[in-house]
């Protein structure tokens, strides 16, 4: 229910043209404003949410009202869960500062604490029935139930053993995918991605076919994993993968605006032209998630017609919002660096003679940073040109091959003699050495 | 007094032919003991004897003669009787008698360095190396000496003669190790640091149980001698030295990896505050001018860097980038660059700006053509020589024998036997 009239609002968002009542809460969430963080954490659900809030809350800088805003959405959110240690977290970070209402609830702590254990407790004692009664289902269940109890109190790594451990009782391939997006879930709270990776690869192996919306969970997962580990193209292609019926099903982990900003991000820094014109932009499933964020969508396109200047800035625009995000903050220096780079290079490509003071006034920076920043490019051998720093033109440089091949031939002829007249030598040092030995033995 | 004189006329009759000498040669080794005390005998009879015809008997007699101590007084007379025999004797004699050739040349050498005019003696080494070499592979025990007393007399043409041949036969390590490095040594002192980085990688590399002093001291200039060169430095010794060296040369050469990896970061200020620092050690090794020209080929190196990646440069520019004094210095640098053919550019003083050019070789000349000739020739030589190494190693009954012991005894893989059955334990 809640997803259609989410994505009804949407469209309504596409067909009025201005700013209204009703469609100002349905701005894109991801733009060059300073973050709206109630509709951002209206993204999530869960744990992530919390997560998210309190992320946001250390890295938004001196910005105190959007520090003490977020932690008293935390505040908010942990109180309807039964996590305390995070309750005692956000209330020391408030430290008093939103007033009465947000401050510690030691009664409350207590309670949800003898609550916990109860639980526990009761858990334990069915557990271990059903081991005695050795059924197979039901000792599942009583693990997955463990596993979603720790989760609950916060308690990740007891949470990913249970879930684990569910794996020797699984029967039909319906319940290995329900371990699998467990284990995964909790793997990506905890931080560790190799994890998510193989049991995104275990759920992948099921001989059924998946559900859409299970596959498409299982491509986010795994693009997230990608972009932990800098495998940047990898992840571009896994989140371009995912279909637009993913909606918000998965908004435990992730929002469709974040598939689309990691998605074209990722595939700007990493793609070639060809395969940024055939996967993102004639995508037509991804061009769903792209609506989402018109800022990244018009980025996208800017780059593939050259408008760098307009690129650059939407870029710049949206960097303070990328760095609160809990996935794309330490990478979002490196995607940008290399955006950057793509586009000096692309620019440079088509021309024999380039000026450099026009090329400077299109990438918004002064002719000697240019010139800094295309002599890193020569050296790393991404564009073969070389500069006249007199005139400040950049000519493309074509290197004569036939030249290069006569001095490799001569070079390597040089030593290959060389190295055949020292092992010849090293031979016969060793040669005498063994007649040396075998003379004295005899 | 008349076995002298017996002597004396074996030696002048059966001088003549092969067979007569191989008889002479035999009736010397029998005299060599009694001939052993008589000082003054055996100066007049060397005067009846012309070492040119006679060299088998001079040989002994001299040696005989040079044996024991000689006081101050008669070193320089007798070196010059060395010398000139050395000079005037037949090849063709001495080798049937090579060991005591070599040694006499040893003892020459040593009077000639307590003379302290390693000059004399260097003309008569160099032949004397000649003789003695059977064929232009072979490495001799002279040649270290040799090139010992160009490098005292700092006589380098010399020395480099004997270093333009193509060793491949070595009888005594030590001999080579001691000969690559002086040789090194030779090159360094003239230049020509491309041959000096081989000789001294020969040393490095060769194969040794044990870490010897020659070694260590070689991989230091090498070290410097390669940065130089190529401006090249890796913290890793090639793969084919030896394991000992790999193990513990390291240890012993800790100021040299740190110019090479200054020289890599391509700092001069670093690069200069490193030899500062490490200067006692360098002069200890008596490396520390060797030091200096490593340093001032960074400047190059980071010149040569430039050309790359500009078409013109101001040389303000370029004294910023290289970090040079001011822009006089940069054009000095240049200038010589330029001079000594390591760059291609032209300096336009009005403007301060240097233009640098591709390189003029088109390889289209007819002198390249006989370059590369010349390098395709090389090389089939040299591949028919590895070739036929290998075919005689494979005949070697030393080494069939070791191949046949380590042969596992039930290796059914195999279709066949590289080593004939009669080899095994």
């Amino acid at each position: 229910m809640e997803r259609d009239e989410e994505s009804s609002g949407l469209m309504m968002e596409m067909c009025t043209n201005g700013g209204g009542e009703e469609t100002s809460n349905r701005r894109p969430i991801i733009s060059g404003e300073p973050l709206d963080i109630e509709a951002y954490a209206s993204l999530y659900k869960g744990r992530t949410k919390i997560m998210r809030l309190l992320f946001i809350a250390s890295h938004c800088g001196g910005n105190q009202t959007m520090q003490l805003e977020a932690l008293r959405m935390a505040y908010d959110e942990i109180k309807k869960g039964e996590n305390t240690q995070l309750f005692r977290d956000v209330v020391n970070r408030i430290n008093g500062r939103l007033g009465d209402k947000y401050k510690m609830d030691s009664a409350w702590c207590e309670s949800v604490d003898r609550r916990a254990e109860q639980k526990k407790g009761r858990l334990e004692n069915e557990l271990s029935s059903y081991r005695t009664n050795l059924i197979k289902e039901s000792i599942r269940m009583g693990h997955n139930d463990f596993g979603d109890f720790y989760y609950a109190c916060g308690l990740l790594s007891d949470a990913f053993k249970n879930y684990v451990r569910t794996r020797d009782y699984c029967t039909t391939a319906k319940h290995i995918i329900h371990m699998c997006m467990n284990a995964i879930l909790v793997s990506i709270e905890m931080g560790q991605f190799t994890h998510v990776s193989s049991y995104v690869n275990k759920a992948e192996q099921n001989p059924e076919t998946l559900d859409p919306i299970v596959a498409a969970k299982l491509r986010c997962a795994s693009g997230l994993a990608h972009l932990e580990l800098k495998k940047y193209k990898l992840a571009a292609r896994k989140f371009l993968d995912v279909s637009p019926e993913l909606g918000n099903s998965y908004n435990e982990v992730i929002a469709p605006q974040d598939v689309a900003t990691y998605g074209g991000l990722c595939a700007l820094a990493s793609f070639d032209r060809s395969e940024l014109k055939a996967k993102v932009i004639d995508n037509i499933n991804f061009r769903d998630f792209l609506e989402l964020v018109p800022e990244v969508r018009e980025l996208i396109n800017d780059f593939y017609s050259s408008r760098y200047a307009s690129c650059l800035e939407y870029l710049g625009s949206l960097r303070a919002n990328l760095l609160l995000d809990i996935h794309l903050h330490d990478h979002v220096d490196t995607l940008y660096d290399q955006i950057r780079k793509k586009a000096l290079i692309q620019y440079t490509l088509p021309f024999v003679s380039v000026d450099l003071s026009r090329m400077a006034d299109a990438f918004k920076t002064s002719v000697s940073g240019l010139e800094k920043e295309l002599e890193a490019l020569i050296t790393d051998n991404q564009i073969q040109a070389r500069i006249d720093s007199h005139n400040k033109i950049l000519y493309a440089r074509h290197a004569d091959q036939r030249n290069a091949t006569f001095q490799k031939v001569l070079q390597m002829g040089n030593e290959f003699d060389r190295d055949v007249r020292s092992m010849m030598l090293r031979a016969n040092l060793l040669k005498h050495e063994y007649h040396a030995r075998a003379g004295r033995n005899h | 007094m008349n076995s002298a004189e017996s002597l004396i006329k074996s030696i002048q009759g059966l001088s003549a032919s092969p067979g007569d000498l191989s008889a002479l040669h035999g009736i010397l080794k029998k005299a060599e003991d009694s001939l052993r005390n008589n000082w003054d005998v055996q100066l007049a009879t060397l005067e009846e004897l012309d070492p040119s015809i006679h060299s088998l008997g001079y040989l002994y007699l001299l040696e005989g003669l040079t044996r024991g101590s000689v006081s101050k007084g008669k070193t320089s007379g007798v070196v010059l009787l060395m010398a000139r025999f050395i000079n005037r004797c037949d090849a063709g004699q001495i080798r049937l008698a090579s060991e005591k050739f070599v040694t006499l040349c040893k003892r020459f050498k040593d009077r000639v360095l307590e003379l302290e005019d390693p000059l004399r003696g260097v003309a008569p080494l160099v032949s004397a190396v000649r003789k003695v070499q059977v064929s232009a592979k072979c490495l001799t025990a002279l040649h270290p000496d040799c090139l010992q007393l160009c490098l005292e007399a700092k006589c380098y043409k010399a020395g480099f003669s004997i270093l333009s041949d193509d060793i491949l036969e070595v009888d005594q390590p030590r001999d080579f190790y001691l000969y690559c490095y002086y040789g090194g040594m030779i090159c360094i002192g003239l230049k020509r640091f491309q041959k000096a980085s081989e000789l001294l990688y020969n040393v490095v590399t060769a194969p040794m149980y044990q870490l010897n002093a020659i070694a260590l001291e070689a991989y230091k200039k090498y070290i410097l001698v390669n940065l130089i060169h190529s401006g090249q430095f890796s913290n890793s010794l090639p793969k084919c030295a030896s394991t000992a060296a790999q193990r513990h040369l390291k240890s012993w050469c800790i100021p040299y990896y740190e110019v090479g990896n200054r020289y890599n970061d391509g700092k001069i200020s670093e690069l200069e505050a490193v030899v500062v620092a490490h200067s006692s050690d360098f002069e200890k090794d008596n490396n520390l001018g060797l030091v200096k020209q490593a340093v001032a080929s960074l400047y190059k190196r980071n010149i040569l860097r430039l050309t790359q990646k500009y078409l013109t440069l101001s040389l303000q520019d370029i004294a910023n980038m290289v970090q040079l004094a001011n822009a006089k210095e940069a054009e000095t640098h240049v200038l010589q660059m330029i001079q000594d053919g390591q760059i291609h550019a032209l300096i336009n003083q009005k403007d301060g700006m240097v233009r640098f050019l591709e390189e003029p070789e088109q390889y289209k000349t007819s002198e390249m053509i006989e370059v590369m000739d010349s390098v395709i020739q090389r090389t089939i030589g040299l591949s028919k020589n590895l070739i036929a190494m290998d075919e005689s190693l494979s005949c070697d009954p030393l080494y069939l024998g070791k191949v046949g012991r380590e042969r596992q005894k039930f290796d059914f893989g195999d279709d066949f036997d590289t080593v004939p059955e009669k080899f095994s334990m």
